[in-house]
């Protein structure tokens, strides 16, 4: 950043050019002044969900786009999804205490063998931003953690995680208990991960591959629209 | 010949045209090829590499390879890919396939340098181990270092290897400098060291089957 943008003051600048900034600082990384961008809109009266959409997830939409693109590496995404993590810190006990609107609810974890995070922790950041309520199970997860989760969370739906072409296989072992004990259509079920593809989401029987953060939010918001459509008209 | 291990990891190495067997291999394997190569006297063998740090983004390793075959293939008898599936996820193996070229068995290079039926055999034992071969040790801050951004922001360290607890150092030479440097990167890493000799293990296993 110049010296210029340095010296901005935060509480000097307007609703809108505030919100623009915030694009700037999470994109750049800078938990401080996301934590002081947030708590400024909060002052001036702005509701915990607006600052979450307008200001986080806008920011944090620009910033998995450009990742998509090749234009931003992990190291960049984990920087803002930091920042970002530092905002939802202050917004997520005001939310629940104002009634923030609920899309949905999400199981999520990586698979059993399998210890890494990274995606499944953006996956589940931008879930809550978008107004999904997330239940992490964390990583290494036998088929037992995700079908008690299930059973005890009734989410609408189960998120699997790997990032290694020797545990991908594991999603199948959990969609197939699914299958046997008559629970696979009672779930919207999303797989990610950087080995997976389409193809191998349709072959094990998921409802859908997401190849990154925003497209598992999109998806997940489309499927959970159809769910509760056919719900209504059943 | 000597070998760059910055044309290695960046560039790859270009066939020398002689051999009737063409070998397209990751950067990464280079050194343990020709060594193997050499000592067997594998003279029909000609080694293409292709630039190793294509294992930053796995998704680009399947087209590179199908590429090398078709630019290489009518100037050959045979091709064999020096690649295991490499984080592919199976697209490496499905496209070998259909242009009939055979791979290297194995879900990644730590699995057949330790042998892939020792290596499954360790199953959750090594699930919290981050592997470094030879040619990882000596390019450690070109593919995890700097690639992680650890330069510039060393407070990401946890966040990406805070799942690992030891880095497991494969070595298929001996070489105490590489050994200490391994430590080095272990500590930097904030990870437990353990070193495992493995020699060439499948690799090996796999070009003799092609002698």
């Amino acid at each position: 950043m110049s010296d210029e943008e340095d010296d901005i003051i935060l509480s000097e600048l307007d609703d809108e050019e505030l919100v623009q900034q915030m694009f700037d600082d999470l994109y750049d990384g800078l938990k401080e002044e996301i934590e002081e961008g947030v708590n400024i809109l909060l002052g001036r009266g702005w509701a915990p969900y607006d600052v979450l959409t307008k200001a986080l997830v806008g920011g944090m939409t620009i910033v998995g786009k450009d990742f998509r693109d090749g234009i931003l590496f992990v190291p960049e995404v984990l920087l803002a999804a930091n920042a970002m993590k530092g905002g939802m810190a202050i917004l997520k006990p005001l939310l629940a205490e104002t009634g923030a609107p609920r899309v949905g609810k999400m199981v999520i974890g990586t698979v059993k063998g399998d210890i890494h995070d990274i995606g499944k922790n953006l996956v589940s950041m931008m879930m809550e931003g978008a107004g999904f309520e997330v239940v992490d199970l964390g990583i290494n997860n036998p088929v037992e953690n995700y079908l008690e989760a299930l059973e005890n969370e009734k989410p609408d739906i189960l998120g699997m995680s790997a990032l290694l072409t020797t545990t991908m296989p594991y999603m199948k072992v959990v969609i197939d208990t699914l299958v046997e004990q008559g629970l696979r259509d009672d779930y919207i079920v999303l797989v990610g991960g950087a080995p997976l593809n389409e193809e191998f989401g349709k072959a094990i029987g998921a409802d859908a591959y997401c190849r990154d953060a925003a497209v598992a939010v999109e998806t997940a918001k489309t499927l959970v629209g159809r769910k509760h459509n056919q719900g209504a008209t059943a | 010949m000597t070998l760059d291990d910055r044309q290695l990891t960046e560039t790859g190495l270009p066939p020398r045209q002689t051999g009737r067997l063409l070998l397209i291999a990751c950067g990464a394997l280079a050194h343990e090829i020709l060594a193997l190569k050499r000592g067997n006297g594998w003279d029909h063998m000609d080694l293409q590499c292709l630039p190793a740090k294509l294992h930053l983004y796995p998704e680009k390793i399947t087209e590179a390879v199908t590429e090398a075959v078709a630019e290489h293939r009518d100037s050959y008898d045979e091709i064999f890919v020096v690649y295991a599936d490499c984080g592919t996820g199976g697209q490496l193996q499905a496209k070998c396939a259909e242009l009939g070229v055979e791979m290297v068995a194995g879900p990644h290079c730590y699995s057949f340098f330790e042998g892939n039926d020792r290596f499954a055999a360790q199953g959750d034992a090594d699930m919290t181990a981050f592997f470094l071969t030879d040619f990882l040790v000596k390019q450690f801050d070109a593919f995890v270092w700097r690639p992680m951004g650890l330069d510039r922001h060393p407070e990401l360290r946890d966040m990406i290897f805070g799942n690992y607890t030891k880095l497991v150092y494969q070595s298929q030479i001996t070489d105490p400098a590489l050994v200490d440097k391994a430590r080095a990167c272990a500590d930097r890493l904030g990870l437990a060291f353990e070193h495992r000799h493995t020699g060439y293990g499948d690799l090996a296993t796999a070009l003799a089957a092609r002698a």
